[in-house]
Parts: structure tokens; C-alpha cells; sequence
């Protein structure tokens, strides 16, 4: 098992392919993604990767993720998540990811939270059929309908389908496909639609459903050291 | 520029279609790539262009209405379209809207469009 990725959704766009197809994509962008701990089955039982992006000011950061960040010899991070790996899979703390982690037509699971909906109606959030227009009904056309029996139970059973809050919640949509990577800009275009709004943070693993395709780096995509200095300096130029 | 429009942008540059300058009321000729089985070829498609949607951008399209054996037929086309093999403009309509779909409801005289004389293409500045 692999390690996954942090990234931001950017917003769709579409490609055309030389054969005529169009094809919708989704526009994932890393931004200096780093390995910030690691979990060993000696220590905490089980073996992970704790990865960082996005940069925050230090003022915002509260102190003890300041000396969590400083152990690991990084920049402070507004995003942190744990990826399960399997032991070999262990990568360096302070590494960087880079966006070929995924190669092009593999399926990965993009995990991100939902656009919140806030308190919606059955209809909307339950796909009931609501009520019918005419014969009879009145001012509850859009309402859930019966919610159970009669006397028999004489309860309302529990996890019935009803009005109420919906969206802003954790979503995974699996197996999607990655259409195109750009490691220099750290962009990722992942086929069809991710949860979340843009700006929102998703995850991103290898398909769970789906094997694994040939050639795709391990334990991951990291950027080597004279990179790192180029695309600093390339910065520097340009501010 | 944020990094959807510069993708938009490279993508639009890298598939390097010419588009000719067409708008609304403007008799196109779009050829348009058909596979058959194995074999591809072109297939010509004429009639007046009715609607231009989403600008020029990668989101962009077109509609070509023509009269096809007495039946009004449109067509919507994607802009950048790998499809699309040429784009030519027949003639230049002189037309009051964007949206002709007026002409969806005429048939024959009253359907037609006053071609343009006084065309001129625009500036190579205000089109970049």
C-alpha cells in the first residue's frame, strides 16, 4: 500500500483528444506536499505517513503543531492527513511529493467534503418522489409521506429517511481516472467530478477496487534535491 | 491568471486551430471528421450559423441551422473540437441579434438574411 495525497481543488475544465472525445476534467493542485511524521508499529502499532500542504502563517499556527512542524524540520502547514502504508512503503520525513505520484489512466478513490446543502427536504436529499400535484393534496407536494404504521410499532423506526441537514460531509468517489499529470506545476486532472467546492481540500489513494497499473513509482513520487533548489531559485526570479 | 485559464489557455494553443472571425447570421461550412468503421473522412456540414455560446474559450460552441430535405436540422458543435477538420465562412450575414432562433419559426422568404457588405475582420490586437 502506497501512500495517497493532499490537494486543492482548483475547478473543472474539459480536453479535447486527438480521437474527437472530449473528456471533463477535474484540476487537482499540490502545493509543496511533505512527509511531516511517520507512524512504525513500534512506536504507535501501526505504520503511516503524516503529509503536510499549503502554507499558513506562523501566527495562526498554534504551538504545539509549531514544534510538531519543527521536529520534522518543515515549513508550517495548513493541511495535515495520515495516509496507512505498508512498512517498505515508509517515505523520508521532510520529502517532497510530486504530482507523478499518479500515472496517467490509473484509478484512484478522491475523498473531499461535500458542499453543504444545509437543512434540505426529503426530496432533495433522500430522492423521495414527494407527493403527487393534484388529486387531493395540498400544501405538502414536496413532504416525505407516511413515516411508518399505526399502532404496531406505534414508533417511528430509527434511520428513517427524513428532512435535515445534508452535504458538508465526508465523501469518497472512487475510481476515477487520472487523465494527465504536470509535476512542474503540481497539477493532477482527474476524469469527472471530486467532492468538495473549490478551494476545499481532497485526498487522493489508489484505487481500492482496481489494480494497481504498471510503473507507478515507489514508495512515491519525491522531488529530488537539485530540483527543489531550481524551483527556488526560479522563484526567486520571479518575485 | 488563475491556473484553470492558463490551462484553458495552453490547451487552446496546443490544439492550434485556426477559427476563422464567424458570429451569429454568417453561412459556415464546418467539415467535420466521420469514422465509419475503420475509415475516417470528412463530411461537409453548410447552413447559417444561429447561436454562438461561451465565448471562445474552451467551453465554447456553435449551432448550424439548415434545411435538410424540408426539415429544419441544427447542429451544435464544440469550438476546439478535434472533430472539426475546417471551419470556412460561406457568406456574412447582416443580423440584429445574437440568437437567431427566430429562424426556427420561418420557412422559405422569410427566413432569409441580408448578406453583409461592409465586413471588415478585426484587428489583430483587439482579437488577442
Amino acid at each position: 500500500m502506497r501512500s495517497g495525497i493532499i490537494a486543492k481543488k482548483v475547478g473543472m475544465t474539459r480536453l479535447f483528444l486527438e480521437d474527437g472525445q472530449q473528456v471533463p476534467v477535474t484540476v487537482l493542485h499540490m502545493e509543496n506536499l511533505q512527509v511531516i511524521a511517520q507512524r512504525t508499529s513500534d512506536s504507535n502499532g501501526y505504520t503511516a505517513v503524516q503529509l503536510g500542504t499549503g502554507a499558513v502563517k506562523v501566527k495562526n499556527v498554534s504551538k504545539a503543531m509549531r514544534g510538531h512542524f519543527s521536529v520534522a524540520k518543515v515549513e508550517p502547514k495548513r493541511k495535515v492527513a495520515e495516509f496507512r502504508v505498508a512498512p517498505e512503503n515508509l517515505i523520508d520525513v521532510g520529502a517532497e511529493l510530486t504530482a507523478d505520484h499518479y500515472s496517467v489512466g490509473q484509478f484512484v478513490d478522491v475523498s473531499g467534503t461535500s458542499i453543504g446543502k444545509g437543512f434540505a427536504g426529503a426530496m432533495k436529499r433522500h430522492n423521495f418522489k414527494g407527493l403527487r400535484a393534484s388529486h387531493g393534496v395540498s400544501i405538502s407536494h414536496r413532504s416525505h409521506g407516511s413515516t411508518g404504521q399505526c399502532q404496531g410499532p406505534g414508533k417511528v423506526f430509527k434511520g428513517k429517511k427524513m428532512a435535515g441537514h445534508m452535504g458538508a460531509a465526508r465523501v469518497t468517489t472512487q475510481n476515477l481516472q487520472v487523465v494527465k499529470t504536470d509535476a512542474d506545476r503540481g497539477l493532477i486532472m482527474i476524469k469527472g467530478a471530486v467532492p468538495g467546492s473549490k478551494g476545499g481540500w481532497v485526498t487522493v489513494k489508489d484505487a481500492g477496487k482496481k489494480p494497481l497499473p504498471d510503473g507507478v513509482p515507489f514508495p512515491a513520487a519525491l522531488r529530488s534535491a537539485n530540483v527543489v533548489v531550481e524551483k527556488t531559485t526560479a522563484e526567486i526570479g520571479e518575485a | 491568471m488563475d491556473i484553470i485559464a492558463q490551462i484553458e489557455a495552453e490547451h487552446i494553443a496546443s490544439l492550434g486551430h485556426e477559427i476563422p472571425d464567424f458570429k451569429a447570421g454568417d453561412t459556415i461550412r464546418v467539415g467535420y471528421k466521420v469514422t465509419e468503421g475503420t475509415r475516417s473522412r470528412v463530411q461537409n456540414y453548410e447552413g447559417v450559423c444561429i447561436a454562438r455560446n461561451n465565448g471562445k474559450g474552451i467551453a465554447g460552441s456553435f449551432t448550424v441551422r439548415k434545411i435538410s430535405f424540408g426539415e429544419g436540422v441544427e447542429r451544435v458543435f464544440p469550438l476546439h473540437s478535434t472533430n472539426i477538420e475546417s471551419i470556412t465562412v460561406v457568406r456574412r450575414g447582416r443580423v440584429r441579434r445574437a440568437k437567431l432562433y427566430y429562424l426556427r419559426e420561418r420557412r422559405g422568404k422569410s427566413a432569409r438574411i441580408v448578406e453583409q457588405t461592409n465586413y471588415r475582420a478585426p484587428s489583430a490586437g483587439k482579437d488577442a
